[in-house]
C-alpha cells in the first residue's frame, strides 16, 4: 500500500478514536470543572453503556437499525440515572471531599465492574451495527458506519455545547463551576446541578461506548482503556476547560491514531503519557486551561 | 458465642483435651484407609472462566461436566465416583499459580486439568511441579513437548501447535499458495505459531513474508493491517482474546470487495462466535484449521453424535439452548478426552490417593495410543510417554454457505516431530 492510502486510512482510523475520546473526555472534564471530582469510575459509566446497549437490542430485537437507535437513547439515560444514584447515594454524603471522592469512585469501579461481571457475564458479546454498508475505495474498504461515528459523536458535542452555552440549565452549571457558594446564594440549588452534572458526564461516556459498540464488542473490562485515555487528555487539554478538552482529544486522538500505525501502539501510549508528564511540569493547568488559584 | 473467644488464647487444658479426643477419634476409625478407597476421587479444574480466555472457559466447565456425568454414570474410576472442582483463574498465569496451589492444597485434589491459555500454563506447571500433582494442560503449546515443563505436566488431551501447523503446511502451500504474511497474538501461544508455521513453509519450498504480532488484549485492528505486504498469496491469522470478533471484521473491512489474498486462519479467531455474523459475509471461500469440525459433517461418527449430545451441542456448534450461543468446539474435546485419559491412569496405577501420584504420572506415560470412540470422540491419537504430547488428526475447513466444511484431514505421522525431551528420564 503505499503512502497515501496508508495516510488517509491511519487518519480516518484516528479520526474515530478521536470522536470517542472526545465525548468520554467531555464527560470527565465536566464533572471535574463543575464538581471538583476526580471520577475514577468514569470509565465504568463507559463500560455500562455498551453493556446497556447489548442488553437493550437483544431485548428489543427487530431490525438492527432500530434496535440501536433505541439502544442509543435508553442506555445513556439509564447510565445517567445510575450515576445520579450514586451522586445522591455517596458523593454527597462526602460533601465532595477531593481524597473521598476519589476513594469513593474507586469502589464504584470495582462495584460497577463486578456487577457487570456477576449480571453480564465475562464474555465480550456483540452488537449489531445499524447498517453494515462498506465504502470500497480503491486500496482498501472502510466501514461506513464507523465514519458516521465520527458525525455522530460531532452532533453529540454541539449538542452539549449549546446546552451548556444557550440553555438556562447550562448556565446554571457554568454559575456553579465559576463558584458554588455565589450561586447558592442566589437561589441556585447545587446539590441539583451537581446530580445533574454527574449524570450528563456519565451519560457522555455511555453514549461514546454505544457508538463504539458495534465495532468493538461490549465486555466487562472494556472501561480501563477509555478512562487512561480520558485523564490523558483532559490534564493535557486543562481540567474543566471545555474547549481544551475537544482539542486534546483530537490532537491525542489522532497522533495515537497515527503513530500507532506507522510505528507501534506501545509507542503511541508511551508519547502520549510523555506529553502529559511535560504538561504537568510545564504548564499544569493544561494547554487550555486558566491558571486557578 | 465466639465473641467470648475474642482475646482468649486457648488455654493448656483445652488444648491438651483437644488432642486427646483428636487421638481417640483417630485410634476409633482404624477403617479409614478402606473407607478412603470409596471416597470419591476429587479432580481440580483450572478454569479461564473470566479474563480473556473466559468464551473457552463458559465451554470447557461445560464439556467437563458433561464428560463427569457420563464417567459417573458408566461407574467412576475404580469404582469410586468422582467429583471435580472448579477453580477461576481469571486467563491470568499469578493467579494460576495460586490456583493450581489452592486445588492441591486447600480442596485436596488427586489431580489437576483443563488450563488452555499458554502463559497461564507456563506460569502455573512449576507450582504444580513443586506440590508434586499431576498436571494435565489442554494448553496446545509446544512448552509441554519442548522440555520447558517438568515430570507432573502433561497434554494427552491435544495436539500441540507444533504439530497442528507442521501437518497443515503442505496442504497450505499446495493449495492456496507460496508467500505468506502471519498474523499471531503477541505471547507464547503466538511465538509457537510464528516459529513453526516459518519453519515448515521454509520446508515446503514457501516462504513467510511478514510476521505481524498483535497484543492480545488489543480492541482495536485495522492499524494492524496496512502491514499485511500487497504480494501476499495466504494471509495466516491466528487470534484470541474478547475482540477476535472485532479482529475479523476488520479483516473483512480492510479487503472488502478488493482484491485479497487466500485467507487461511486458525479457528480461534473465530471460536465462540457465529460464522453467519453480519459482517463475516467475506469468510466465505476461506479455510480454517479445526481441532475438531464445528459443523457436523456428513460422515460424523457414532461417537461424534453421542459427544455433541452429552455436551449438548447442536448441529451447526451452539448450544441447543441458544443458537446464540456458539462453543469452543475445535478445543474443548480437549478437557473430554484429558478426563477418560484420567480414568484410564488412575485404573493402570490402581490409584489409591495422592501417595500414588507419581504411579499415576507413570501409567500415563506408558500410553501409546488411544482409540477413536467416546472416551475420544475427536478422533485416534498417538501418544508421546517421553515428551508428554499426544498427536491427532487436524482439519482443514472452508467456509462454504456460511458453514465450516472439512475439505482435508492429516494423517496423525504428518505431525510428528523429533522428542526435545525425556521427561521419563527426569526425577518426581
Amino acid at each position: 500500500m503505499g503512502f497515501g492510502p496508508f495516510l488517509l486510512l491511519a487518519l480516518m482510523e484516528s479520526a474515530v478514536t478521536a470522536a470517542t475520546l472526545a465525548l468520554t473526555a467531555v464527560g470527565l472534564s465536566l464533572v471535574f470543572g463543575v464538581m471538583r471530582v476526580v471520577n475514577v469510575a468514569h470509565g465504568e459509566f463507559f463500560m455500562l453503556g455498551a453493556v446497556a446497549a447489548w442488553f437493550i437490542t437483544n431485548f428489543i430485537g427487530g431490525p438492527p437499525w432500530f434496535a440501536f437507535l433505541m439502544a442509543l437513547a435508553l442506555a445513556p439515560l439509564a447510565v445517567a440515572a445510575i450515576a445520579a444514584l450514586a451522586d445522591r447515594l455517596i458523593l454527597k454524603r462526602l460533601d465532595y471531599e477531593p481524597e473521598a471522592t476519589i476513594v469513593a469512585t474507586i469502589g464504584l469501579l470495582y462495584i460497577f465492574q463486578q456487577a457487570a461481571l456477576s449480571f453480564y457475564g465475562p464474555q465480550a458479546m456483540p452488537v449489531e451495527p445499524p447498517f453494515n454498508f462498506r465504502i470500497q475505495l480503491p486500496w482498501f474498504g472502510y466501514s461506513a458506519y464507523k465514519l458516521s461515528v465520527i458525525l455522530l459523536a460531532a452532533l453529540v458535542l454541539i449538542g452539549v455545547w449549546l446546552f451548556l452555552t444557550r440553555s438556562k440549565a447550562g448556565l446554571v452549571m457554568r454559575a456553579t463551576q465559576v463558584d458554588r457558594e455565589t450561586a447558592q446564594a442566589f437561589g441556585i440549588d447545587t446539590d441539583r446541578v451537581y446530580a445533574a452534572v454527574f449524570a450528563l458526564g456519565a451519560g457522555l461516556a455511555a453514549i461514546a461506548a454505544v457508538l463504539i459498540v458495534p465495532i468493538a464488542q461490549a465486555h466487562y473490562l472494556m472501561g480501563h482503556d477509555p478512562l487512561l485515555l480520558a485523564f490523558i487528555t483532559v490534564i493535557v487539554g486543562g481540567l474543566g476547560s471545555l474547549r481544551g478538552t475537544v482539542i486534546a482529544a483530537i490532537l491525542i486522538g489522532l497522533s495515537d491514531g497515527l503513530i500507532a500505525f506507522f510505528w507501534s501502539p506501545t509507542l503511541a501510549k508511551i508519547l502520549a503519557t510523555l506529553l502529559v508528564a511535560m504538561v504537568l511540569v510545564f504548564r499544569p493547568q493544561g494547554l487550555f486551561g486558566a491558571r486557578t488559584t | 458465642m465466639t465473641k467470648h473467644l475474642i482475646g482468649h488464647a486457648p488455654s493448656r487444658r483445652s488444648v491438651l483435651k483437644g488432642m486427646g479426643a483428636g487421638l481417640v477419634a483417630a485410634s476409633a476409625f482404624p477403617g479409614y484407609t478402606w473407607a478412603q478407597s470409596s471416597a470419591p476421587i476429587k479432580l481440580g479444574f483450572q478454569l479461564h472462566r473470566t479474563g480473556i480466555g473466559a468464551a473457552y472457559g463458559r465451554w470447557y466447565e461445560r464439556t467437563a461436566q458433561a464428560a463427569l456425568k457420563v464417567l459417573n454414570d458408566g461407574g467412576g474410576i475404580n469404582g469410586r465416583p468422582v467429583e471435580i472442582v472448579f477453580e477461576d483463574d481469571a486467563t491470568d498465569p499469578k493467579r494460576g499459580a495460586e490456583v493450581v496451589e489452592k486445588l492441591a492444597s486447600q480442596a485436596g485434589c488427586d489431580a489437576i486439568f483443563g488450563p488452555l491459555f499458554s502463559h497461564v500454563v507456563i506460569g502455573s506447571a512449576p507450582r504444580a511441579g513443586e506440590l508434586k500433582i499431576p498436571y494435565l494442560v489442554c494448553s496446545e503449546g509446544y512448552h509441554v513437548a519442548s522440555g520447558m515443563l517438568n515430570r507432573w505436566t502433561l497434554q494427552p488431551g491435544i495436539t500441540d501447535v507444533r504439530a497442528q501447523v507442521s501437518s497443515m503446511a503442505p496442504w497450505v502451500m499446495q493449495n492456496l499458495g507460496k508467500k505468506v504474511t502471519m498474523v499471531y497474538p503477541d505471547y507464547a501461544f503466538g511465538y509457537d505459531h510464528r516459529d513453526f508455521f516459518t519453519e515448515a513453509v521454509k520446508a515446503q519450498g514457501g516462504e513467510v513474508i511478514a510476521q505481524i504480532a498483535i497484543p492480545p488484549t488489543e480492541t482495536s485492528f485495522t492499524r494492524y493491517l496496512p502491514q499485511i505486504p500487497a504480494e501476499t498469496e495466504v494471509l495466516y491469522h491466528v487470534m484470541v482474546g474478547p475482540a477476535v470478533l472485532t479482529f475479523v471484521k476488520e479483516l473483512g473491512d480492510f479487503y472488502g470487495s478488493g482484491a485479497r489474498p487466500q485467507i487461511f486462519g486458525f479457528i480461534d479467531s473465530l471460536e465462540a462466535v457465529d460464522t453467519a455474523t453480519p459482517g463475516l459475509e467475506f469468510l466465505e471461500g476461506t479455510h480454517f484449521w479445526e481441532g475438531h469440525n464445528r459443523v457436523k459433517q456428513a460422515d460424523a461418527s457414532e461417537a461424534e453424535t453421542f459427544y455433541r449430545a452429552a455436551v449438548g451441542v447442536d448441529d451447526n456448534g451452539a448450544s441447543v439452548s441458544d443458537a446464540k450461543d456458539v462453543s469452543t468446539y475445535a478445543h474443548m474435546f480437549s478437557c473430554w478426552e484429558t478426563l477418560f485419559i484420567i480414568k484410564q491412569g488412575m485404573e493402570a496405577a490402581g490409584y489409591q490417593g495422592p501417595a500414588d501420584r507419581q504411579k499415576f504420572v507413570e501409567a500415563i506415560e506408558a500410553m501409546t495410543a488411544f482409540e477413536a470412540g467416546n472416551d475420544h470422540p475427536q478422533g485416534a491419537k498417538m501418544f508421546n510417554g517421553k515428551t508428554h504430547q499426544v498427536f491427532g488428526h487436524q482439519f482443514i475447513s472452508k467456509v462454504e454457505g456460511g458453514k465450516l466444511i472439512r475439505v482435508h484431514q492429516t494423517a496423525i505421522e504428518d505431525g510428528m516431530y523429533p522428542d526435545a525431551v525425556d521427561y521419563t528420564t527426569q526425577s518426581f
